[in-house]
């Protein structure tokens, strides 16, 4: 799996934001309920997963990293 | 049971001691037996009701989490055997027999809420739309039933999430749907949250309990001398809209925020104080809602266990699913990406507040309500690069005191602009009235006896003076937790403070005729 993809998506939607550093995408307000609906759509797209509603939980979505360990569990599953 | 009544006061008085002399293992009992006591009061078909929905979630959460064992143990037991991609279409079809369930109950669980809640509306829509004339029926409205069918509902959820352990003993589920302090106004709380507090042994701690009887009294001081002050203002405008229009809706405006403020945030404050001094620390439910300075932040603050259901359970769920992602998908191929990403948000974002008005109440006065405050939301969201531009061209007025105090207000006067639906509970009605603000505000009334609005002047002075306690308090310390806990911790301190309390209720409580202490705003939701 390509980690790079993810970054691609969470570029296109805030590209002023440096997603190697920030670890409060949701906590500091960076990612509304727009951002987080369509960021499920692209990684739902992108690597043949399904997100579902249940996973939308801050601690999830806080960070690239923690995303991407979200993508590979459920991946794993 | 009212929580402003001598019968409530008489019961505390019994339940608090009972609950701290039995065996630790025996308290949850006392406070089923006092919660089901309590909820008695309300008649023997509410309480059949609360028993139908009780184990209507009960069994449904059973039945679900015993078909997520038998899915887990067949997957454990195929591990070596399966590929992934077996493991998955297994995993897939368990799944949906698990959704089919948890679909019947949710639908037997919302069917006990909708039943006497929307039976009347529906009719009489229909008879308005097809020239029928169904007989409306007069059902019996359970009291609290919005509040403990969304708990109840959210556990089942939670269950089939598999979030949270299904409680396989009856009695101990039983108290997490009826506590009785929550009971009739909220907040809504979740499983994993409440229930293992009140199953857990409680030692009586003297910093605990007065810093909860602190909060309990603080709350019938927001209800009985704030919201119900202002309470005889606004029934004088609302008993002649003739009269009372023009200016006269701005004023109800602001007394409506007063009443509804001290009306539900007191009552959620008697609901944490009791708990308090059980040693159960329920969820806050509001947190500083009037000094927010948008409307999205607004309903972040402002009754929070009812948002984060309405997320949790409704927005999401809605927003990511299988028919929505497709949707999703086809109009940003159709109708280009800026339109495509916000189609599917937007109709899940309308769909949740149109149920949220719903949920307020069956009449056209909260669907309209929830509507507009969607549709602020969404215009905010829209205009949300402009502003961006705007503060990046004036980077420092975020941070302007001035700035902040015209956003708060800008956004205390939205809100409370489209709260008066919930007033006149008549749509055309609350917009014709809007509209005399405009063309007719009538300022010359104002320096005439009528503006004095049934209160007399000492009632005005009392009123002013509360509202200014109450914004101080909740100013200084957010939920007041820190100076509670800080007079509470000097016996002294906490009994001179309560006997003041005490005797400003007494005093000053809007007791006189017509007072009717028996309905808080939100039991009737």
């Amino acid at each position: 799996m390509d980690k790079s993809k993810l970054y691609d998506i969470l570029r296109s939607l805030h590209a002023d934001v440096d997603f190697e550093k920030e670890k409060g995408l949701v906590d500091n307000g960076i990612l509304d309920s727009l951002d987080i609906v369509t960021l499920i759509t692209e990684i739902n797209d992108a690597y043949d997963v399904e997100l579902p509603a249940e996973e939308i939980l801050p601690e999830n979505f806080n960070s690239a990293d923690a995303l991407w360990a979200l993508i590979q569990r459920l991946e794993e599953e | 049971m009212a929580f402003v009544s001598f019968a409530f006061i008489l019961f505390l008085v019994v339940l608090v001691p009972v609950y701290y002399l039995v065996p630790k293992k025996a308290q949850f009992i006392v406070l089923l037996a006092g919660s089901v006591f309590f909820y008695a009061f309300c008649g023997w078909r509410s309480l059949l009701y609360i028993i139908a929905a009780t184990l209507n979630s009960y069994l449904f959460a059973r039945w679900l989490s015993s078909a997520a064992k038998k899915e887990n143990g067949r997957v454990e037991q195929m591990r070596e055997t399966w590929s992934r991609d077996e493991r998955k279409a297994f995993r897939v079809t368990s799944k949906k027999k698990r959704f089919r369930i948890l679909v019947l109950g949710l639908v037997i669980g919302f069917g006990l809420l909708c039943i006497p809640k929307y039976t009347a509306f529906t009719v009489s829509n229909i008879n308005a739309i097809t020239g029928a004339s169904i007989t409306i029926p007069s059902l019996l409205l359970p009291m609290g039933i919005s509040f403990y069918t969304f708990q109840s509902m959210g556990y089942l959820i939670d269950v089939y999430r598999e979030k949270t352990e299904c409680e396989r003993n009856f009695a101990k589920y039983a108290l997490f749907v009826t506590y009785f302090p929550q009971l009739l106004q909220g907040p809504i709380s979740r499983f994993s949250d409440l229930s293992p507090q009140l199953l857990a042994p409680h030692d009586p701690e003297w910093d605990r309990m007065m810093s909860g009887f602190l909060r309990i009294l603080w709350g019938y001081f927001k209800k009985v001398v704030v919201a119900d002050t202002a309470l005889l203002a606004v029934g004088t405008i609302l008993s002649d809209p003739e009269t009372y229009n023009g200016i006269y809706v701005f004023f109800l405006l602001l007394l409506y925020a007063a009443q509804i403020y001290g009306d539900f945030t007191g009552g959620i404050d008697i609901t944490l104080g009791i708990s308090e001094m059980l040693g159960i620390y329920v969820k806050e439910n509001f947190d500083h809602p009037f000094s927010s300075l948008s409307t999205k932040e607004y309903w972040r603050r402002w009754h929070i266990t009812m948002g984060t259901w309405f997320t949790d359970y409704v927005f999401y769920p809605l927003s990511v699913c299988r028919p929505m992602q497709r949707f999703s998908k086809w109009s940003r191929e159709h109708l280009g990406n800026a339109v495509g990403r916000r189609l599917p948000v937007y109709f899940a974002t309308i769909v949740t507040w149109f149920l949220t008005g719903l949920w307020h109440g069956a009449s056209w006065n909260f669907i309209v309500w929830g509507l507009l405050n969607c549709l602020v939301i969404l215009i905010s969201q829209e205009l949300n690069p402009l502003y961006e531009k705007f503060h990046k061209r004036f980077p420092n007025l975020a941070q302007n005191t001035f700035y902040r105090h015209f956003a708060m207000i800008r956004t205390f006067l939205l809100m409370g602009f489209i709260r008066t639906l919930d007033c006149y509970r008549d749509v055309p009605l609350t917009f014709s009235q809007w509209g005399t603000m405009f063309y007719a505000p009538g300022f010359s009334r104002l320096f005439t006896e009528q503006s004095l609005l049934g209160l007399n002047g000492w009632q005005w002075l009392l009123l002013g003076l509360s509202l200014i306690l109450v914004w101080q308090v909740s100013r200084n310390s957010p939920n007041d937790a820190p100076l509670r806990h800080r007079i509470a911790a000097r016996p002294v301190a906490g009994i001179v403070v309560a006997a003041c309390l005490i005797f400003v209720v007494l005093i000053f409580g809007s007791w006189g005729i017509g007072f009717d202490a028996s309905q808080f705003i939100y039991n009737q939701f």
